[in-house]
């Protein structure tokens, strides 16, 4: 059976949310990975009852396999509407698989400037890794196939479910 | 020619190299135009570039003179990390007798990935990217009457910044459409990008009647192409262009063709007025004009670095 067949993306958003709650400095700031970390990110900002808007961060100009896939189509962009230097930067994100994203996420945020600290919380840890990173946090740690892609949807009413396909 | 793929697309219908607006899918102008999107914030970074074509040798080629569309293809080059070099090729290897795609096989074998190229010679971009290694790109910068593509997006970005959507809109071009390929180049992207109306607008001499196959609407009247227009595109009047008699002044013109506040009422009362410029003030278009509330002249130099990022990050990206 297919362990990701009983992942509920609400109940680990409850451990996610419990997680940052207690890694997020008051003074720091959270950045969501476009495109399912921004949903989290955004979510995880009214739940934590914090003003303002949280950032939005995307991989795009920092990929490292830009040389074989080109520019994506998509219409992601950064929006980081604080100052980036000084500040205590937690990243969000849903899937954590090589590194890759994080390590090319890093790059764009120093292009706005020099952070007091960079930390990574995760819905879900898939292991896979191809770079020295490492969450601060992740709310579940499974383990996949390398066919298997998994991603997270939100639906109308906002809520997270979780789809498994198998790749090409 | 419809037998024929297109030149510019690879097997899976991707941009290999941007030559013509003529024959590109709307798909592939809106991507350009949504990833100019993205470059444009780039400006607002405290480092204002990225490593995307990092190791790459683009080599801008201007057979003939531009200092705006070189500059900007230099700096947009320069944002995504790669390394430009300018050749003043007008001076050297052209004028010592070198052909064409013997100064490029020279500069290929330099490890060039991808040639900038301007060339009074329509066709001149197409032969080098027949003619080049699989792996080098080519960037039309403007090619005799025939093209200039990246004129036609910024153009393109600038409309949709302002206006969001292109169905609804009334487009007039004016002035010196025959010798234009900014104008040809509109005319082919408003089209492609659905425009309700695109008008041609000027004398007999310089508006071809043939452009009416386009569907575009030819006004040899200032009055009728610019009755509520939404969107005013001035062009040059092109002197070094002009031979024989097919005007007789710059000031007859003027008084004719020119742009001037009052003639700029009979478009709608929030048309936009574009230029690409250099603009010859009080021929094609007034003072009071360039200078206006109206005018996003200097927003479309702006917009056009990022949209030749876009071009060069999309191209660079594909493969042959």
């Amino acid at each position: 059976m297919n362990a990701m067949l009983q992942l509920d993306a609400e109940a680990l958003y409850a451990e996610l949310l419990g997680g940052v709650r207690s890694l997020l400095k008051p003074e720091g700031v959270l950045v969501g990975i476009w495109s399912g970390g921004a949903w989290l990110a955004e979510r995880l900002q009214a739940d934590l009852g914090r003003s303002g808007t949280a950032g939005v961060i995307s991989s795009t100009l920092h990929r490292d396999d830009f040389g074989s896939r080109g520019m994506a189509a998509g219409t992601d962009a950064t929006k980081l509407p604080f100052a980036i230097a000084g500040s205590h930067i937690l990243l969000i994100d849903d899937v954590l698989y090589t590194g890759r994203t994080i390590r090319a996420v890093i790059n764009e945020l120093y292009d706005f400037g020099r952070p007091a600290s960079v930390q990574l919380a995760v819905l879900v840890d898939r292991g896979g890794r191809e770079l020295p990173i490492q969450p601060a946090f992740a709310a579940a740690r499974v383990v996949l196939p390398a066919a298997q892609k998994l991603t997270l949807a939100r639906d109308e009413a906002g809520r997270f479910v979780f789809s498994v396909r198998e790749q090409a | 020619m419809l037998s024929r793929r297109n030149p510019q697309l690879n097997a899976h219908g991707e941009l290999i190299h941007l030559l013509s607006i003529e024959g590109l899918p709307k798909a592939v102008l809106t991507q350009i135009l949504d990833t100019a999107g993205t470059f444009l914030s780039v400006n607002d970074r405290e480092v204002k570039k990225v490593p995307l074509l990092r190791g790459k040798s683009i080599f801008n080629l201007f057979f003939e003179n531009s200092t705006r569309t070189r500059t900007t293809f230099e700096i947009a080059a320069k944002r995504l990390s790669a390394d430009v070099i300018n050749l003043d090729i007008a001076r050297s290897s052209a004028a010592k007798g070198e052909s064409l795609l013997d100064t490029i096989a020279n500069l290929s074998a330099m490890h060039a990935d991808m040639f900038v190229v301007r060339h009074g010679e329509s066709g001149a971009p197409y032969l080098i990217a027949q003619h080049c290694a699989p792996h080098v790109h080519v960037v039309n910068a403007g090619d005799g009457r025939h093209a200039h593509p990246t004129q036609g997006l910024l153009d393109m970005y600038t409309i949709r910044h302002y206006k969001k959507d292109f169905s609804g809109l009334v487009v007039a071009v004016v002035g010196d459409i025959v010798h234009s390929r900014v104008a040809r180049s509109d005319i082919h992207a408003l089209s492609t990008l659905g425009a309700a109306e695109i008008r041609a607008v000027g004398p007999k001499t310089l508006v071809p009647g043939d452009l009416r196959e386009m569907g575009v609407r030819v006004c040899h009247d200032m009055a009728e192409g610019l009755r509520d227009a939404d969107v005013v595109i001035m062009l040059r009047l092109q002197n070094e262009r002009m031979s024989g008699a097919m005007l007789p002044s710059a000031a007859e013109f003027a008084k004719s063709w020119g742009l001037t506040p009052e003639k700029l009422a009979l478009a709608k009362s929030d048309a936009i007025v574009m230029h690409p410029g250099p603009i010859n003030r009080g021929v094609e278009i007034d003072s009071a004009v360039a200078d206006g509330a109206h005018s996003v002249i200097l927003p479309q130099v702006t917009f056009g670095i990022a949209v030749r990022m876009a071009v060069m990050s999309i191209i660079a990206g594909n493969e042959a």
